[in-house]
């Protein structure tokens, strides 16, 4: 148990740490690289609670995709800072209200947790013991066969929104050479190279 | 004895000196693996490669280390000096935190997880940030640009990576590395009556995966044929121009670090990882570590004859194959297997 408290504090206090560093770092890249680490926390963080395989997800998509487009985007943008601070106090009224709603949800989750323990067992469904069942098989159980057709419904929304972003972005530029790779491929002495008389003095 | 020792110091100790262990003999391993990548690629070439520092150039490895520690590190003025030395830490820690669940022999592992392949499938998506760290720290257009490259380039093919790694687990119904393992213990050969052999092993049954595992893994460590990010007729250096001395040795280090742990990811999803090539007497015989050793010896040297003799690709082909190509035929292997295993039952 004591060492289990030693790495809940260390985790949970870096996480802090470098999610104030985000919105403190004057560079933008630096804020995204706090950010990487405030996911690198969270993930301990599930590990400690036995969620090994949302630890995992959350390293695969968050850290490995999500953080590198962040980091990316972040990158190529020349951001004008000067011009971003000057107007940053009259955002400050949305900014108090979205963190007293934020803090108000805690509040409630938290206090209704601590005053009736037992609440969140009535709604949920039971979980399984980690030595029986491992949270990867669990997880599909939840997933695949208790809610397999919302989870095929979510999938089919998140495909309508790719193919939606392809379109929006596409567009069939004119003039440009493409490499037709099959037909490279299919050429052939016959058919890519005419041999051709040609009477002295005269030219093709 | 006191029950603080037995339960907290002693159980820590074991881990550290089995961590150090490892450690010390996957950096030998190293060196001698890049001593074999220039041995090949000059045999290739009819040269002779590295023959000075001892016999047949052997400690070749450990002079160039001599070297780079004891140059001067330089880092330019204009670069942003905590990020720029960051990145090639990150690059070699995470290449070597890898290691920690890799099953070198039966129950030779450090870390015994459940969800195994899924740490090395999530760690090795992060080597991504040690090239995009040190391309933008050096605050110079060419590292930029390689750094950029290489970020498209990995992602693009851990997608395939990751399809590859869901057949072989569809087949083995676990996320464990030994589980995988030991579940090339039967397969096709012993269906149709063989002895236990390297028939069994998954690269026959799910070929086409390995060829494409095999691909995406040259692509994912930036070797040759796919080494864009450091394309030196393009870019000097990629990434790395900037770099000297002891921080270019660490990036150096992380790359063949990730490239022997693909070897070794092979390995074990597709050949089996330590079991013997066929089983008979004397092949059981030899300790389950040698056979690992050949085996991602193997591929590493595969990986080699590829950097010898493959021209690089041009970035819009590297992209073509990996979205057009790899994630289609992968996506459809995943579906193919699905229907197979529920079909015929036997997963």
């Amino acid at each position: 148990m004591g060492l289990q408290a030693i790495f809940f504090y260390l985790f949970a206090f870096v996480a802090v740490a470098s999610a104030f560093m985000v919105i403190s770092a004057r560079n933008p890249v630096h804020s995204v690289l706090f950010l990487i680490l405030v996911f690198f926390n969270a993930a301990g963080l599930f590990l400690l609670t036995g969620a090994e395989f949302l630890a995992m997800i959350l390293l695969v998509v968050y850290i490995g995709a999500v953080a590198v487009l962040f980091l990316f985007v972040v990158m190529m943008l020349d951001i004008d800072f000067a011009e971003l601070r000057s107007g940053v106090l009259q955002y400050a009224p949305i900014g108090i209200l979205i963190g007293l709603i934020v803090a108000a949800e805690l509040i409630v989750v938290i206090g209704g947790s601590v005053l009736t323990p037992d609440a969140a067992k009535a709604i949920t469904m039971p979980i399984p013991n980690p030595a029986e069942r491992t949270n990867t098989a669990a997880l599909g159980d939840v997933l695949y066969t208790n809610y397999v057709y919302f989870f095929q419904i979510a999938g089919l929304v998140l495909l309508v929104a790719m193919i939606g972003a392809i379109v929006l972005t596409l567009r069939h530029r004119t003039h440009i050479k493409r490499q037709n790779i099959s037909k490279q491929v299919g050429r052939t002495p016959a058919t890519g190279v005419e041999v051709v008389k040609v009477k002295s003095g005269q030219g093709v | 004895m006191d029950p603080f020792f037995s339960i907290y110091v002693w159980p820590a100790i074991v881990m550290i000196g089995q961590s150090l262990l490892l450690l010390v003999c996957l950096l030998v391993f190293i060196a001698f693996i890049l001593l074999a990548d220039r041995k090949i690629w000059a045999a290739v070439q009819l040269r002779r490669g590295p023959n000075v520092v001892g016999p047949f150039g052997l400690f070749q490895s450990f002079a160039d280390l001599l070297k780079f520690v004891f140059k001067e590190p330089i880092i330019p003025a204009g670069a942003n000096k905590g990020v720029f030395l960051l990145a090639p830490l990150v690059a070699v820690t995470l290449a070597l935190a890898t290691w920690a669940v890799i099953p070198l022999a039966d129950g030779w592992v450090i870390a015994n997880i459940n969800v195994g392949i899924l740490y090395v499938f999530a760690i090795s998506s992060l080597e991504v940030y040690g090239i995009i760290m040190g391309g933008w720290a050096s605050n110079s257009k060419y590292p930029f640009l390689g750094a950029l490259r290489s970020a498209a380039q990995m992602v693009s093919y851990e997608v395939s990576i990751g399809f590859v790694i869901v057949t072989v687990l569809l087949c083995v119904g676990s996320l464990n590395l030994s589980d995988i393992v030991y579940a090339q213990k039967d397969g096709l050969g012993t269906m149709i009556g063989l002895p236990a052999s390297f028939l069994d092993w998954h690269w026959l049954a799910l070929f086409p995966m390995f060829i494409v595992f095999f691909i995406s893994a040259l692509a994912e460590t930036n070797r040759p044929p796919f080494d864009l990010p450091e394309a030196e007729s393009e870019l000097v250096a990629g990434f790395m121009v900037e770099y000297g001395s002891t921080p270019y040795m660490m990036f150096m280090l992380g790359e063949y670090a990730a490239i022997v742990l693909m070897c070794s990811l092979t390995t074990i999803l597709f050949l089996g990882g330590w079991l013997p090539p066929v089983d008979i007497a004397i092949f059981n015989w030899v300790p389950g570590i040698i056979w690992f050793v050949l085996k991602a010896t193997l591929v590493f040297f595969m990986f080699a004859m590829v950097k010898a003799f493959v021209p690089r690709y041009r970035y819009d082909q590297l992209m073509r194959l990996g979205w057009k190509v790899f994630l289609p035929l992968s996506l459809a292997m995943v579906v193919i297997t699905a229907f197979v295993l529920k079909l015929t039952g036997w997963a």
